[in-house]
């Protein structure tokens, strides 16, 4: 059984005297132990409300709803009560943000975020709880951690920030991580290091991680599944070489076509999806892909397409997918099934 | 390449920014070095990339090409007029033919300006187009040329997409029919669809319009897939340039090597089989650079003492310009790389580095 199944979640955003925003419609994915999953796409897609609704982290407002499940390790975290929800996080499930700085407390040491998480979950006090620290932040490279240990954040560059923050996040070896744009904020050499610790950490401890990104490049040479998403919905499933070989969504070809590669040459042009994502058809009627997409046929805007399963183990949810060279296009009845 | 085919000629350029220190009389205790000794040159119709991470005055470089941050010392000739020592009302006149593009298009536009008022505010100041029906023929079509439609001119910023807001920046240095456009990060405040979009468009104008552009962006991929010279900094300083393809076939610098090896490319194909060269440890503080080779602190391939004592010069080797004592050696694979440790690099302003940084004259110039 997958280590986290995430089946049919809906987050909804509504305000009184306006309509509701759905931002995360239907989302269904599962991560297995030891794996790495990529939950790709634009801005708005709804990649980062999924990983906050699953740790339970949405603010809790009027109008907010939550609908489907999230089940880890056989208990469905969206049943929980904020208690043993945080029994869970930081001990079987942790999370890294985008934005090293903004998610350290910016008044206190660096030692003293990092052992309270050993003193809450793992009941280390005192100079155990210290040296543990340390040797939590040598793990994940950073040079002369007792040092360290008595710095405020705002003394740490970006790259050690994240590191710090990496610390935290495994110090209860949890099973499951969350990586919301890990690099994002950082340059393409300190990006390249935190990488390259992430996938030691996994490959180490065998912790699964759930790896939320907007960069192709990052999925390519990270992820063992990936799932693309537009519009709060999953648009494509597959494994990491199949998806980026033979993509079958227009969503996902269009995207690899606007990525411009360094091994391409001067002057090849890139392929643009055109208008952008504010172009949405009324909710729920049809793909939401649809007004922008180049395959686009009546089918489309009728009424939401259906995942669609093959036999390969991968899925997409589009009524007039890219043909795969060398077949004849299965009828449109089998994949309405 | 004849003298009339340079449009941009830059040398030595150094842009020093003082630190100051003191609560009642100011001292300066240092300088911060973000452009220190530039030197290159832009020919008329081409694109010249500049890559870097961030704090290696790329930004700041563009700037000062536009006098837009008064460099220190050197010299910027455009079109054969040196720039730096014009007269403050010719050079108002010099600035129509040169453009700045923005990266952040919300905050580079002003919210309380439609469309048209922003495009007409610097035909007004230059005294281009006779009357107004000339000057919407003139906004008109620049529109067409960026892709917006007409009724976009009553509108205000914030109504537009990212996309959108980003083509009005661009319409707006191009409707005074500039040669040369320097576009600081144009894309990297874009989505990946988005950015492709307005990367093509760059192009496409190029091709129309002849423009010259000088393109500074951190992402190597995209610099590559838009400029015929590529120029990579580091600390203040051009480590390397050369021809794109080149530079993606041949980096010859340690550090074009590893940010080369280390950006991400869509393919796991390529992804697996790549070696990754990781560089130990973060950029040093500007305001306190290393001796001799500012790249030695991190360099697999440094040599003891040389690298230490001299800074390298740019040298030509082949089509690309270098600077490393070392480059033939480590290209033939003489020198084999070697591990480095990390050493802490203080943010701005800590630790050892001094406290405070003086207040930019311009907005946005430390950006």
């Amino acid at each position: 059984m997958a280590l986290l199944e995430v089946d049919d979640l809906s987050v909804t955003f509504a305000r009184r005297g306006q309509r509701a925003v759905h931002a995360v419609d239907g989302v269904s994915f599962s991560v297995d132990a030891g794996e790495v999953v990529g939950l790709v796409g634009e801005s708005g897609c709804g990649k980062s409300v999924t990983s906050l609704a699953i740790m339970g982290l949405l603010p809790k407002q009027p109008g907010l709803r939550v609908g489907g499940k999230a089940v880890f390790d056989g208990t469905d975290l969206l049943q929980l009560d904020d208690r043993s929800r945080r029994d869970i996080r930081g001990r079987d499930i942790a999370m890294i943000f985008q934005d090293p700085l903004s998610s350290l407390n910016p008044v206190i040491p660096i030692g003293l975020q990092v052992t309270e998480v050993l003193t809450r979950h793992r009941g280390m006090k005192g100079a155990a709880a210290a040296k543990e620290a340390a040797a939590l932040l040598d793990r994940v490279g950073i040079p002369d951690p007792k040092r360290r240990l008595k710095e405020y954040p705002h003394q740490l560059s970006g790259g050690m920030r994240q590191r710090a923050l990496i610390a935290m996040a495994v110090a209860c070896q949890p099973r499951l991580l969350i990586a919301d744009e890990p690099t994002t904020a950082l340059d393409v050499t300190i990006q390249a290091q935190i990488l390259e610790l992430l996938k030691e950490l996994v490959r180490d401890s065998g912790t699964a991680l759930l790896m939320i990104t907007h960069d192709l490049g990052v999925v390519a040479g990270m992820c063992d599944t990936v799932n693309v998403l537009y519009g709060g919905r999953v648009v494509e499933t597959a494994r990491r070489r199949p998806l980026f070989r033979q993509p079958r969504h227009p969503y996902t070809v269009g995207l690899l076509g606007s990525v411009p590669r360094l091994d391409a040459g001067r002057g090849e042009k890139l392929n643009p999806i055109p208008g952008s994502v504010r172009d949405l058809l009324p909710w729920p009627d049809g793909c939401a892909f649809a007004p922008r997409c180049a395959r686009r046929i009546d089918e489309c805007v009728g009424e939401p397409p259906q995942l669609v399963h093959t036999h390969d183990g991968r899925s997409y949810r589009c009524v007039n997918p890219e043909p795969v060279p060398g077949t004849v296009p299965a009828p449109r009845e089998e994949e309405q099934a | 390449m004849s003298d009339n085919d340079i449009l941009v000629e830059v040398r030595d350029l150094k842009v020093h920014f003082p630190i100051k220190r003191g609560v009642l009389f100011d001292r300066v205790v240092g300088h911060v070095k973000a452009v220190d000794g530039v030197d290159l040159s832009i020919a008329r119709g081409k694109t010249y990339g500049l890559v870097g991470e961030s704090g290696c005055g790329k930004s700041t470089l563009g700037r000062a090409l536009l006098q837009l941050t008064p460099p220190t010392a050197g010299e910027v000739s455009f079109d054969g007029v040196e720039l730096t020592t014009l007269a403050s009302g010719k050079l108002r006149n010099m600035r129509r033919r040169m453009q700045m593009i923005f990266q952040d298009p919300m905050s580079s536009l002003d919210p309380r300006q439609n469309v048209e008022s922003i495009l007409t505010e610097g035909l007004q100041t230059h005294g281009i187009g006779t009357d107004r029906t000339d000057r919407r023929r003139i906004i008109g079509e620049t529109l067409d040329a960026v892709g917006l439609p007409r009724w976009a001119l009553s509108r205000y910023p914030h109504e537009f997409s990212g996309g959108q807001r980003q083509r009005i920046g661009i319409a707006r240095a191009l409707v005074l029919g500039p040669e040369l456009i320097v576009a600081d990060e144009p894309v990297s405040a874009l989505d990946v669809s988005i950015q492709a979009q307005v990367v093509n468009l760059l192009d496409e104008l190029q091709d129309s319009l002849g423009l010259t552009y000088l393109v500074i962006a951190h992402d190597l991929a995209v610099v590559r897939h838009i400029s015929d010279t590529v120029g990579v900094m580091y600390l203040g300083a051009l480590v390397e340039e050369a021809p794109s393809d080149r530079l993606y076939t041949e980096p010859l610098h340690p550090y074009t090597r590893a940010l080369m090896s280390a950006v991400p490319v869509p393919d796991p194909d390529v992804e697996d089989r790549r070696e990754r060269i990781l560089l130990a440890g973060d950029l040093p503080s500007p305001a306190n650079p290393p001796s001799g080779c500012r790249f030695h602190t991190r360099c697999p391939w440094a040599q003891p003492t040389r690298c230490a004592d001299e800074r390298p010069v740019l040298r030509d080797i082949g089509v690309s310009r270098v600077a490393c004592h070392w480059a033939e050696q480590i290209a033939s694979g003489e020198l084999r790389p070697h591990g480095v440790s990390a050493q802490i690099v203080r943010p701005e302003g800590e630790g050892d580095a001094p406290a405070v940084v003086s207040a930019p004259t311009e907005p946005g110039s430390y950006v």
